[in-house]
């Protein structure tokens, strides 16, 4: 243990990330997975700004203002809004059960981290060894995305999941160039306003949320 | 070798004695976050005066092993306060008993308790000892897990040994631990019947779960049984503060460390207890089958950290 | 080695085993219960003597017995000498116990049973002495077919014979498993002597096929998760005497055959093994203890721990094997020695649990918890003793189940020096796993404790049970007395299970300074559980004294207050099913749960719930489908004819001739 104390801090936050990506998997409550998100894209813009600060690689300073800007401010507020004009604050059971989703968590952990190990011993950076906390979040958001039945859960692990491939590349690679960055980040607003748009054509059919009744839509 | 048994026998001495101060802080901080005017700080020990001054009412069929729970109960606890280092580190009795063994006495102290509230024979006994075991069989591995992790850092289970190696080398983050504390804090509101998995206030037969393991008891037995649990609050805090937060602990032998240990210890329970407030007054008592989901998360968290050790640790 | 004239240990033993068969003989023919008296003192004599063998030289002698050319090899070394010390230890207290246990049998079943309780010590012991494949299996089989008739001591009820029948299926299943398993061992030199074997170098393929037949095959004798059927069947159905024997000894039986062939006969182990093993112990730690848990008939309870317990004596030889596999001879000797000293306590308290519910069956005809509760008062005897064997299972300090898995866990915080990333992260994984296990036997045990001794009793009769006869103590003291010096003394069990360690693995734990358990390092990790228990007996009686000194002592009686309920009964306390309830809400994904709610207008309400193992139903139901399947096309074959019959062998006789004549 001879890193240096951003570093260490960067590690540290890295596992609130993943520490994130599990309380997210296990929240019943939409508001409360908005917060969690919020958090998540906090702990982000943190460990940005440290990797930037320690590695002096500045274009990194703009990308975490863009992550504090877009997913701790404007995205939270999207959703807040949203869920109170939809008026979906209630309680929804996930498809899978919670304890078990958790379970398949772990596994999905430990699997990322074994995968991550080969690849991180070839990345140069000094985080590397986070890639695999990355690699876990993106899988763990993947599972909350298939385990949950509301829409905006979906979107918001979708949004988790782009957290976690945003870590990865600023703990293998340092960062993507900044033009990149700034296209993901609009696509992503974009992404969301096309999906707020649906939500609520969805709900003018449907009279609700739930995305079973998309199950309507099939053939026979 | 003999101060340091004097020192230990007034270490676990301090424990015995301030763990009711700290139960009276803790009701304090919830009556004033919740802008009730707050009992005096030695409200618990005139209630413990109180109790022991109370005939004893036995129920018929009471069993003499009715009768011997709350001492062994209190004798388990008494010995875990001893246990884990509070003042000073690597004391005589530490070498008795590591992290496992501590889960082990607690363990202990709850199958006494629960087999207790069997013995009388009544639904709420029962139901008390059903519904504590069913908390336990998740709480217990899930501190043990939490050891777990501390240990795989510290390459040891002996306490002494965990705290030196946090405490008193050269400092660093340990994220694993993050995952330590929170599951350590969901385990240790189980342990201690605090909300959001039990309500130690409540007045609510069908939503007992420790209470209402000790409604037959009255008297001394039941005065026995309030300390014990005072001990068993503040042993956990000792322990989340040897874990988490242990700089301050005189290393072994250091006497002039002794009075600054003190001091910090205070400060450390204040706020601990303060904090277990905030956390009984933002949080609502959950389901009782919200409970095996909510210590499973523990225990899920608690492995977790051990994983994230192996990934960024080693 | 050089075969040396046989040492007089292993001559004595042998005599040991030929007085148990005599003593049989003598049952078959008189009956006498007294004559128990006389097996126990065999067995303290055995054990008496393997414990001075443990750390001699091995000894061999070959017995002019069996077949012409394949005469008796049997060998007394480290292993078999702890394995005995276990059979002796055990079978003393039991045996006892079974001089009064059988007082109230008619006298023809008094002979047999007689007659098979021995045959069955007989066969155990020699298991654990053979030095060849031939007496291996005889042996095996003895103690199969001894515990079978055992089992169906009570043959006029069918649900016994039926389980008798599953029993005897599955014996023999693992059976073959095991002749296999030889077969592939010695490959193809024509001689069964382990000698032969060890010397013998099979390439790592058949050396696996082997490994896997023989986990298949004394799997099925000690109750591995799938093949555990038989188990939780097969033991209530037995006496209770012989339920502590097939549970207390005989499921170890298989574990020192596992021991034996991949340790000692077959060559170096790859890592898979352990992994599979640890695997296996855990699937069955978690599966038993949680269908313990959901139990109502206090036997079945104790046979579902059985299979918990295995589980956790298996993992520990995963881990072992996992560590030999890394070179690493302390750490795999601390796992082998967790292992080992949990059969030895796994012996001593089922044992004392399984002869305590026989005392309970007697004095009450009942062993469904149902029917039982605050026995306490009546069988005081029967209710401490059984406490003590409660705490010890439930693994708690300082008694002898907390002191293995306190070393079990220990090993498992060794793993990080592993090589493969995997394996480092599954490892912990399955520690928790450990972890859950052992917290829920605590679980399982409050429940059968507090149901069936405390509370009140649920029906008037239990209040006049008769409390169990003087041998029945004794039997149950002894074993309880086991538990007690073995949790308070590890050192004491180290010291017996170190040569068997040095044997197998060339390394042991340091046995440490009396009081203490120190596994590699007093640094590391450290208990003693003889400070333990003084520090809390201390405590305790200044807590007692200072109250009485300061206060007073009044005590007054009253009705058990209740929340002022005014009209409670024995009926509003929980009963066995009530208690499992959380257990089968939380974990229902494994098993099938059948229930029967009576109609609310029902005047004579019946409640009825049932718990079925999800596994039968998937694996063994579709299975024996099969097999009826195949009988039935079998069947064809017989047609009632005489002229078919005739020609059937008619057509056999040519058809040999054929190939005779070639």
């Amino acid at each position: 243990m001879a890193l240096a104390l951003p570093l260490q801090l960067v590690n540290l936050l890295a596992a609130t990330l993943l520490l994130i990506a599990f309380a997210m998997l296990s929240q019943r409550r939409i508001i409360g997975l908005i917060t969690l998100f919020a958090w998540q894209g906090l702990a982000l813009a943190l460990s940005t700004t440290l990797v930037a600060v320690h590695t002096a690689q500045s274009h990194l300073l703009a990308s975490a203002g863009l992550t504090l800007l877009l997913k701790v401010i404007l995205l939270p507020w999207i959703f807040f809004r949203l869920v109170r004009r939809l008026n979906v604050e209630r309680d929804v059971e996930p498809v899978i059960n919670i304890p078990t989703t958790m379970l398949i968590g772990i596994v999905l952990v430990i699997f990322a981290f074994n995968l991550a190990q080969p690849i991180s011993a070839l990345a140069g950076t000094v985080t590397r060894s986070t890639l695999g906390i990355a690699m876990a979040v993106v899988l763990l958001s993947f599972l909350m995305m298939i385990s949950r039945r509301q829409a905006i859960a979906q979107v918001i692990g979708f949004l988790a999941m782009e957290n976690g491939l945003f870590f990865a590349a600023t703990s293998a690679t340092y960062g993507m160039p900044l033009v990149v960055e700034l296209g993901i980040a609009l696509d992503v607003l974009v992404g969301v306003f096309v999906l707020v748009i649906f939500f609520f054509q969805i709900r003018e059919t449907f009279e609700s949320l739930d995305l079973r009744h998309l199950e309507k839509l099939r053939e026979r | 070798m003999e101060s340091g048994i004097a020192l230990q026998l007034g270490q676990t001495l301090l424990a015995v004695l301030a763990a009711p101060l700290l139960m009276g802080w803790v009701n304090a901080c919830r009556a004033w976050l919740s802008n009730r005017r707050a009992p005096s700080l030695l409200m618990p020990y005139r209630q413990l005066r109180r109790l022991f001054h109370k005939d004893v009412v036995l129920a018929n069929q009471a069993s003499p092993l009715f009768r011997l729970a709350p001492y062994a109960i209190f004798a388990c606890m008494v010995l875990a306060a001893g246990i884990v280092p509070t003042l000073m580190n690597d004391l005589p009795f530490s070498p008795a008993a590591d992290a496992i063994a501590l889960v082990g006495l607690f363990a202990m102290a709850r199958m006494f308790q629960a087999l207790a509230a069997m013995d009388v024979g009544t639904a709420f006994g029962t139901l008390g000892a059903r519904r504590e075991m069913l908390v336990a069989f998740l709480a217990e591995p899930a501190l043990l897990m939490v050891f777990f992790t501390a240990s795989l850092i510290a390459r040891s289970t002996a306490l002494p040994t965990i705290v030196d190696v946090f405490a008193h080398q050269q400092f660093a983050i340990y994220p694993s631990l993050a995952f330590a504390a929170v599951a350590f804090w969901m385990v240790s509101t189980a342990e201690n019947a605090r909300i959001p998995v039990d309500n130690p206030t409540t007045h609510l037969e069908l939503t007992m779960i420790h209470e209402a393991m000790i409604l037959e008891y009255s008297g001394r037995h039941l005065a026995l049984i309030e300390w014990a649990v005072a001990l068993k609050l503040f042993t956990y805090s000792a322990l989340g503060i040897a874990l988490f937060l242990p700089w301050g602990i005189a290393p072994v032998g250091h006497w002039p460390g002794l009075p600054l240990a003190v001091v910090m210890l205070a400060l450390k329970l204040a706020l601990g207890g303060f904090v277990l407030a905030l956390l009984e007054t933002l949080n609502a008592k959950m389901r009782l089958f919200r409970v095996p989901e909510f210590l499973g998360t523990a225990f899920l968290l608690a492995v977790l950290g051990m994983l994230v050790h192996f990934l960024l640790e080693t | 080695m050089a075969p040396t004239a046989p040492a007089l240990s292993l001559q004595l033993t042998w005599g040991c085993l030929l007085a148990w068969l005599a003593l049989g003989a003598l049952q078959l023919f008189t009956g006498l219960r007294q004559l128990y008296a006389a097996s126990a003192l065999v067995a303290l004599f055995l054990g008496g003597i393997s414990l001075t063998t443990l750390d001699g030289p091995p000894q061999t002698m070959i017995l002019p017995l069996g077949l012409p050319g394949l005469p008796f090899h049997l060998r007394l070394d480290a292993l078999s000498a702890l394995f005995l010390t276990v059979q002796g230890l055990a079978a003393f207290g039991v045996s006892v116990y079974a001089m009064g246990y059988f007082r109230s049998l008619d006298s023809a079943t008094a002979r047999t049973t007689g007659l098979w309780y021995n045959l069955f010590l007989t066969g155990m012991a020699l298991v654990v002495l053979a030095d060849d494949a031939y007496v291996f299996m005889v042996a095996w089989e003895m103690m199969a077919l001894a515990s079978y008739f055992l089992v169906t001591t009570d043959h006029a009820v069918d649900e016994i014979r039926r389980a008798g029948f599953l029993y005897l299926l599955m014996a023999h299943v693992g059976a073959v498993a095991l002749l296999l398993a030889f077969g592939v061992i010695q490959g193809g030199q024509g001689a069964y002597t382990f000698d032969v074997m060890r010397a013998a170098t099979p390439t790592p393929s058949w050396a696996a096929v082997a490994f896997l037949l023989a986990v298949f095959g004394f799997g099925a004798k000690a109750g591995l998760v799938p093949v555990h059927v038989w188990l939780p069947e097969a033991h209530p159905a037995a006496p209770s005497p012989v339920s502590a024997l097939m549970s207390g000894v005989m499921l170890k039986t298989a574990i020192y055959g596992l021991l034996r062939i991949t340790l000692d006969l077959l060559p170096a182990q790859p890592a898979w093994w352990g992994t599979l093993l640890i695997l296996l112990g855990l699937v069955s730690a978690l599966y038993g203890v949680i269908f313990a848990a959901v139990q109502s008939d206090i036997k079945r309870l104790l046979a579902w721990s059985s299979i918990e317990n295995i589980g956790i004596i298996v993992t520990g030889l995963g881990l072992a094997l996992i560590f030999r596999a890394e070179d690493k001879a302390a750490l795999a000797a601390l796992a082998l020695t967790a292992a080992l000293y949990h059969v030895l306590n796994h012996a001593l308290m089922k044992g004392l649990l399984f002869v305590g519910t026989g005392s309970v069956l007697h004095a009450t005809g009942t062993r469904l918890m149902g029917g039982l509760g605050g026995l306490m008062r009546a069988m005081p005897w029967t209710a401490t003793l059984m406490l003590i064997g409660v705490f010890a299972i439930a693994g708690l300090p300082p008694l002898n189940g907390f002191a293995s898995e306190w070393l079990l866990l220990q090993a498992f915080l060794f793993t990080p020096g592993l090589t493969q990333p995997y394996l480092n992260m599954i490892i912990p994984v399955a520690a928790a796993a450990v972890a859950l296990a052992a917290a829920l036997a605590a679980y399982v045990m409050v429940k059968l404790y507090g149901v069936t001794f405390l509370g009140q009793p649920r029906s008037p009769e239990l209040q006049r049970a008769h409390e169990a006869g003087w041998p029945e103590r004794f039997g149950m003291l002894w074993l309880a007395a086991g538990c007690i010096v073995l949790g308070l003394a590890p050192s004491a069990a180290l010291t017996l299970i170190a040569p068997a360690s040095r044997f197998l693995l060339g390394a042991s734990l340091p046995v440490g300074a009396g009081l203490f358990l120190t596994p590699i390092d007093p640094e590391r990790a450290s208990y003693a559980p003889g400070i333990l228990l003084a520090v809390i007996v201390i405590v305790l009686l200044l807590a007692a004294f200072g109250v009485r000194l300061l206060y007073h002592g009044r005590v007054r009686r009253a009705a058990a207050w209740d929340c002022g309920y005014p009209e409670q009964d024995a009926r509003m306390q929980d009963t066995a099913e009530g208690f499992g309830q959380p257990i089968r809400h939380v974990f229902e994904s494994f098993m099938k749960v059948e229930r029967e709610v009576p109609d609310p207008f029902d005047r004579r309400p019946r409640y009825r719930g049932a718990t079925l193992d999800r596994l039968w139903l998937l694996l063994y139901a579709p299975l024996a489908r099969v097999v009826a399947w195949l009988s039935e096309q079998a069947a064809r074959v017989q047609q009632g004819r005489i002229q078919w019959y005739l020609f059937y062998s008619f057509a056999t006789l040519t058809f040999l001739l054929f190939f005779v004549s070639r």
